[in-house]
């Protein structure tokens, strides 16, 4: 394709997409002159940016119209190696940031990167505005149980017992089902995928992008070198393949009514809740408004 | 006929108008008195001219939407008061750093805390240039009356968008909520400034790069350059750094930007300050009743003078000084505990008696209260 390694300044790689995996080439939506990358070996995050490239391509959204909003931790740093329109914002408040560019501009294609801690703890009061305000963009939450960035202190999905830095004895809080939250304050898709089978995340990704509406993707993410040593988690193969085996899709019976995950979780999409997107509601009632506006003081 | 209008308007009012009348197109706030008039109207106005209005969760939030809406390339403004000013400053520092044009209107109180929300003070003189952590560039304008609440906003956006820097508009309660006739002159006569947008090839744009002016050019989303946008110190190309040199060079453009610029930056009002010997440096409802005291101090005899500094950050130090040199007493009245008085005792000589009035009991300070202290220090100069 012609937009490879991004020197096609109209990033019109539309029109060049496909469906399967042989016509996907990752580098043609990377910046390759950030490479080598700063993610730990063994790091869950590689394979979701991955899967969602891959959807990127497969939806044939142009990258001149990707828009990338990021917080701070390691997921935060994920989005500058996409070669898009890409905001590395403040801890917590990528979904703050992406509302107001959301607003200013319906045109551009929007996804929120975040982490746990970035998601559900200093900003868990913007994600739960954000799945009742139902603007366009699709929100993934990289969910690795831990603070990886500052050196592995507890977060607000590590599962009770795991041993964090700043647990001694054992994580002693119950960990949120930060699926449950979104769908309990209204996100219009909730979806959960892991890391182990690529396409299948890539799927989801597409479901979360090409839905009209907040769409919320947690993404079981594995964090090897810090969560993982900590609580002797063995490999990044075993821990992903860990995740494999929690997952017990009878348990995910009634979102609503389940806050908090005890280690067990359903995959794929989990809810849907269709209903009109804000930035169209918002502008239809104010037609009426515009209407019979008066310019008098400009 | 580019006829201009009367309309009797509330300083917060003026404030929403001017926006409009700036180009801002999008606005995020949150309730907070003494500014929610602000919000009121925005919500009003705004769709009238296609533009959107959102009440956001909370101030953060606010801040962070009229950020992210400017990198969309929308003008952008939000409002508040002392304690929603206090939970901004972190995504202000990020407008200073990632140099986003944006303009925050605070409408002050006192403090800490909670404070009086509804009684006039003036207590985020110093919050407004150094709430947020860090070096960082900032502009702050304080109206004193209606119609520069109206004027001051839209200047608030031109030098926020020529010298990509978010701006403050510091009110004080009785200028938030004091209602004025005021002439708004027709849309067509108001001088609009626009962002410098990047318009060269991709693989020359430096989208931190040092310009002949210190201000870059901003990439639009959408057209084409698909740059990285970050709070991290950054070089040239947008994307991290910690080498040294690079942090050296951004920190220095970035800081010294704003005095490449003075000459559209400075705005001084200056009363009787040719021939003063007892001078009053003060801003907003403040500094009205400082003009009156002025006025009543020269019928009697006493040489005063009120020095005004309509942009209050940077201070006009230049201008102060050359008026300084000339004076023997200087008289800083503000509501809060000293804060204006401190920049104003950096920048005057030794042998200038520097003298305060402080009210911080919820209560504006009257005219005949500076009027006696003008005379006192006429005495004794």
């Amino acid at each position: 394709m012609d937009s490879a390694l991004g020197k096609n300044p109209t990033g019109g790689n539309a029109g060049s997409a496909g469906t399967g995996i042989e016509d996907f080439d990752i580098r043609a939506y990377l910046r390759l002159d950030l490479m080598p990358h700063f993610m730990c070996p063994g790091c869950g995050h590689g394979i979701a940016l991955r899967a969602l490239l891959w959807a990127v391509h497969e939806l044939a959204i142009p990258k001149d119209r990707l828009a990338i909003v990021s917080g701070i931790g390691c997921s935060g740093r994920v989005g500058a190696y996409i070669d898009a329109n890409t905001f590395h914002t403040t801890h917590g408040r990528p979904l703050a940031f992406a509302t107001g560019l959301a607003l200013a501009r319906p045109d551009l294609e929007i996804v929120v990167i975040t982490g746990d801690g970035d998601c559900l703890a200093i900003g868990g009061n913007h994600l739960i505005h954000a799945c009742r305000r139902n603007l366009h963009m699709t929100c993934i939450m990289l969910n690795n149980e831990i603070y990886g960035m500052t050196g592995g202190q507890v977060s607000p999905t590590t599962a009770e017992n795991r041993m964090t830095t700043t647990t001694p004895a054992g994580n002693t809080e119950p960990a949120f089902n930060a699926c449950a939250l979104a769908a309990a304050a209204g996100a219009s898709l909730v979806g959960r995928g892991i890391t182990l089978q690529t396409p299948a995340l890539k799927n989801l990704m597409k479901e979360g992008l090409a839905h009209r509406g907040f769409s919320f993707l947690e993404v079981i993410s594995d964090c090897t070198e810090i969560f993982g040593r900590k609580n002797d988690l063995g490999s990044s193969p075993e821990m992903i393949l860990r995740q494999k085996s929690q997952m017990r899709p009878e348990y995910f019976g009634n979102v609503v009514d389940e806050p908090f995950r005890p280690n067990a979780m359903k995959t794929g999409i989990l809810s849907r809740n269709e209903r009109p997107e804000y930035g169209d509601a918002y502008r239809a009632a104010m037609v009426s408004t515009r209407a019979t506006a008066s310019h008098g003081h400009g | 006929m580019l006829a201009s209008v009367r309309q009797n308007l509330q300083g917060n009012q003026a404030c929403a108008l001017g926006a409009i009348a700036a180009g801002c197109r999008f606005y995020a706030g949150y309730p907070i008195t003494p500014s929610s008039e602000i919000a009121e109207k925005m919500a009003v106005e705004l769709p009238k001219v296609g533009g959107t209005f959102i009440q956001m969760e909370d101030e953060i939030a606010s801040m962070a939407a009229i950020i992210g809406a400017s990198m969309g390339g929308v003008k952008a403004m939000t409002a508040t008061s002392g304690p929603g000013f206090s939970l901004k400053q972190e995504n202000l520092g990020y407008g200073a750093m990632a140099e986003v044009p944006c303009v925050v209107i605070d409408v002050m109180r006192g403090g800490p805390s909670t404070g009086m929300p509804t009684r006039p003070a003036q207590g985020d003189i110093m919050q407004s240039r150094w709430g947020t952590h860090g070096d960082h560039p900032i502009i702050v304008l304080a109206p004193s009356s209606v119609k520069e609440a109206y004027d001051q906003t839209i200047r608030a956006f031109n030098l926020s968008e020529r010298l990509r820097t978010p701006v403050v508009v510091l009110l004080d309660e009785v200028i938030g909520h004091l209602v004025e006739t005021i002439e708004i002159p027709h849309i067509d006569t108001i001088e609009r400034a626009e962002r410098k947008w990047a318009t060269e090839a991709r693989e020359t744009y430096l989208p931190y790069g040092e310009t002949d002016d210190g201000i870059p050019a901003m990439a639009r989303p959408g057209d084409g350059y698909r740059s990285h946008t970050t709070g991290l110190t950054h070089g040239p190309s947008g994307f991290p750094t910690q080498k040294p040199a690079e942090v050296n060079d951004m920190m220095q453009r970035l800081l010294g930007k704003i005095d490449r610029h003075r000459d559209i930056v400075d705005d001084v009002e200056t009363v009787g300050c040719d021939d003063a010997e007892v001078l009053v440096v003060t801003v907003g409802i403040t500094a009205r009743a400082a003009r009156r005291a002025v006025r009543q101090a020269r019928d009697a005899g006493i040489k005063a003078g009120l020095f005004r500094p309509v942009t209050l950050w940077p201070f006009p130090e230049n201008q102060f000084r050359a008026v300084e040199a000339r004076v023997h007493s200087v008289l800083v009245p503000e509501m809060n505990a000293g804060q204006l008085c401190l920049e104003v005792e950096r920048l005057s000589a030794r042998r200038t008696k520097i003298a305060r009035i402080n009210r911080i009991d919820g209560e504006a300070i009257e005219p005949a209260h500076i009027l006696s202290t003008i005379e006192e220090l006429g005495r004794h100069g």
